[in-house]
């Protein structure tokens, strides 16, 4: 295959071009430039999208011997990820910005340009096993589940899947480094990337207040009565217990978790730990990796990036999602995605967006 | 790659193929010891091998041997004059604090003379061009006119970069002699293509650089006048009349002198080949993508367009799309703009120049060299209509989804 192989700089996608090299496909490096003022140097752990990280590309590419280009999605990224990451916190939600750049720059934008280019797909160096089952292409968790990816991939329908390439999802990251060095790849050391790309010193809400301004609002208990205040709403996610600043403690003395953000009224409400708990899950958008589900499914949901798995009963109706778990959950927070598996396997995934509490389906059994 | 495609280099402009010969009096030279400062047996003999590059290449620029002040290459020897021409004028006269420049130069003069006014209070004014990016002398006048004892310098290049187009440096060094306001002028791109004659121009300062005329990267030269006073960049051991300070390298200055004689030499068999190669690209690419748009200004010659350099604009088509599919057949050419960050900026020339943004964005520069062939011209026209037709197909696909 002619493909495009997504370099950010690190050494995941740079061990990934090699191999697809080494794998016989025609191989061109692209560099995403996806901030519109670049800083020069990495800063800790976050981001790729300084000069230096488009350097430490260009240079993998130079050494793996690719051609490389820097393609500008900038404006796209800023449309499609960064607008939409302030509206859905604007909105009480807590987004997933990797997942939407996924969805909609990494295998949409930037694979729609390749494909007009001449290319036949894209290599990108994600953590997740692609497996053609029967003419159709099938994603499974990444070998190295402390590194699978796949949460962040599940928004990839079938005909994105077929163009794409991931070659370290056989590999624990390890390996992956090991490999670096000995193929004289400089970012062999280089460390992860974490956190949120374009708020570079991860601190969110500060980010938040930067672009929306204070939008002040009280902190309501659960009975409505005001135990603090805060300077915006988009600063807290469901289930958040740290920096409530309450000026009111709680009856019992206990720590209290934010259990719900209204938005319009820009009310916080929180409460005790308990009441964390959902069972129930209503998600839309749903997006599948093969053909929808047609039947109720029994199955495993990943609530969020780095979550862990749930067993669940998922039904399908239209766009609409029923997720109803065998023993509750806890801090989960609409706006984040529901990604569906069947074991390993990668169903489909769906935006979270209300939670219930209802008797769970496993106390039944 | 699979297979081995024909390597076409058509980016001359960028740097160009060394002369053979020249490399070989390099490589002769650098088997040699000698610093040309030190007062021994092996300086003397560097040092003449300096002075000998140094008579040889005022020669062939018409300048006094006394004015070739050697340097790194086109960017130092521009920020040496802008910048050393400006403290020397304001420190002699506080007074002089605006430095007058056209809006098409490059980066390497463009970004001193900004610093100069971020950093150094200087006022700049920025000289407008026609839309085959030339000076307008109009404008340059008025701006002169405006209060000319305040001017520091005045700075136009003789050929532009990106278009070809060459700049009537005559004429601005008359408009400014009126005022005694020194005029240098960025000859980097017109120094392998047209005879320069730095006395006959009477211009105050002028840069060149090797490897743009088939020397080597990593030399150049500012040519000064003997009488100007210009502040130096590098302070040290004093070398090139305390202009440069730093240890000459005698193989580089050898490479530089031998190139640029072989250039002038075969200037007049070769600007006219290479123009016939031009004429052959243009009319091809004419004929086989017949909305592209030919830029710049259409005759050749002293006075008009530098015979090397084709600027084209694909409509539909963005100018990294084309170079990439190209280069992916082996075909390599220049967008002619600058990148900021490794993205292609559109380039302030052709924006100088009244381009629209996506015309800006979607133009290529083809620029040829002393050892550019027909066979070059024509691999490039074979492929070209079916790169457009897909870097169209890609612009079509970021225009939907931006």
């Amino acid at each position: 295959m002619r493909v495009i192989a997504a370099m950010s700089g690190g050494v995941d996608s740079a061990v990934a071009a090699a191999r697809a090299v080494e794998a016989g496909h025609e191989v061109t490096g692209v560099h995403l430039a996806l901030s519109r003022n670049p800083k020069s140097y990495r800063t800790g752990a976050r981001g790729c999208c300084s000069i230096e990280d488009a350097g430490d590309a260009r240079r993998a590419a130079d050494a793996i011997g690719i051609p490389f280009f820097v393609w500008d999605m900038s404006d796209e990224f800023a449309d499609e990820v960064v607008d939409d990451f302030i509206a859905e916190y604007t909105a009480g939600r807590t987004p997933n910005p990797c997942l939407r750049c996924n969805e909609k720059i990494k295998f949409a934008a930037v694979l729609d340009r390749a494909l007009a280019l001449g290319f036949d797909g894209v290599v990108t160096g994600h953590y997740a096993r692609l497996v053609e089952n029967d003419g159709v292409v099938e994603m499974h968790r990444a070998e190295d589940h402390g590194k699978d990816q796949s949460y962040v991939l599940g928004v990839l329908t079938q005909d994105q899947l077929r163009r794409s390439l991931f070659p370290l999802g056989d590999d624990p990251k390890t390996t992956v480094r090991a490999e670096a060095a000995q193929r004289g790849l400089q970012v062999a050391n280089k460390p992860d990337s974490h956190d949120i790309c374009f708020i570079s010193d991860g601190d969110n809400a500060g980010w938040l207040e930067d672009k929306l301004g204070a939008q002040p609002g009280p902190i309501v208990d659960e009975t409505g009565a005001e135990v603090g205040s805060h300077t915006g709403a988009f600063a807290f996610t469901i289930g958040q217990r740290r920096g409530l600043r309450l000026g009111v403690p709680a009856d019992d003395g206990k720590p209290r978790y934010v259990l719900d953000i209204e938005p319009v009224t820009r009310t916080v409400t929180v409460g005790p730990r308990e009441r964390l708990a959902i069972s129930r899950i209503e998600a839309i958008k749903p997006l599948w990796c093969g053909e929808a589900p047609t039947t109720e499914l029994d199955c495993t949901v990943q609530l969020r990036a780095h979550g862990s798995e749930h067993r669940a009963r998922v039904t399908v109706d239209g766009d609409q999602v029923i997720v109803e778990l065998h023993d509750p959950a806890e801090g989960i927070a609409p706006g984040q995605a529901c990604v569906i598996y069947d074991r390993t396997r990668v169903v489909g995934s769906a935006t979270i967006a209300r939670t219930a509490w209802v008797e769970p389906v496993g106390s039944a059994n | 790659m699979t297979e081995i495609a024909p390597s076409v280099y058509l980016d001359h402009a960028a740097t160009t193929s060394m002369w053979p010969e020249a490399v070989e009096v390099m490589q002769q030279e650098f088997l040699r010891t000698g610093n040309p400062s030190s007062l021994h047996e092996a300086g003397r003999r560097a040092r003449r091998v300096v002075e000998e590059s140094r008579e040889l290449i005022a020669e062939r620029l018409g300048a006094r041997p006394s004015e070739v002040v050697f340097c790194s290459g086109g960017t130092e020897a521009n920020n040496l004059a802008i910048k050393g021409l400006y403290w020397a004028r304001r420190s002699a006269n506080p007074l002089r604090n605006r430095v007058l420049f056209s809006s098409i130069e490059h980066h390497a003069l463009l970004d001193p003379v900004t610093w100069l006014a971020a950093h150094e209070q200087a006022r700049i004014d920025v000289t407008p061009v026609d839309q085959q990016g030339r000076i307008r002398l109009d404008a340059l006048s008025e701006a002169i006119d405006s209060n000319p004892a305040d001017v520091a310098a005045i700075t136009t290049m003789w050929a532009n970069n990106e278009m070809g187009t060459i700049q009537p440096v005559r004429e601005v060094v008359e408009l400014a002699r009126a005022h005694q306001i020194p005029v240098h002028s960025d000859a980097v791109q017109a120094a392998g293509y047209l005879e320069l004659d730095f006395a006959g121009t009477g211009l105050d300062a002028m840069t060149v650089t090797a490897h743009k005329l088939g020397g080597p990267v990593g030399v150049g030269a500012l040519v000064i006048r003997r009488e100007l006073d210009a502040t130096p960049l590098l302070h040290g051991g004093g070398q090139e009349r305390d202009l440069r300070s730093g240890t000459v390298g005698a193989a580089l200055v050898a490479g530089f002198a031998t190139a640029l004689d072989l250039t002038v030499q075969h200037q007049s068999e070769s600007g006219p080949r290479i123009e016939a190669l031009r004429d052959r690209l243009v009319r091809g690419i004419e004929r086989v993508v017949p909305e592209a748009i030919i830029n710049g200004d259409p005759e050749t010659g002293p006075g008009h367009r530098l015979p090397n350099i084709a600027h084209v604009t694909f409509p539909g088509c963005e100018g990294d799309a084309l170079l990439m599919l190209l280069d992916a057949q082996g075909v390599q050419v220049s967008t002619g703009s600058a990148c900021q960050a490794g993205v292609p900026q559109p380039s302030h020339v052709l924006l100088a120049m009244g381009f629209g943004d996506a015309a800006a964005r979607g133009s290529l520069r083809f620029s040829l060299g002393h050892t550019s062939t027909a066979a070059d011209v024509d691999r490039l026209l074979e492929l070209l209509p079916a790169v457009c037709e897909r870097a169209r197909a890609a612009g079509l696909v970021r225009s939907r989804t931006s």
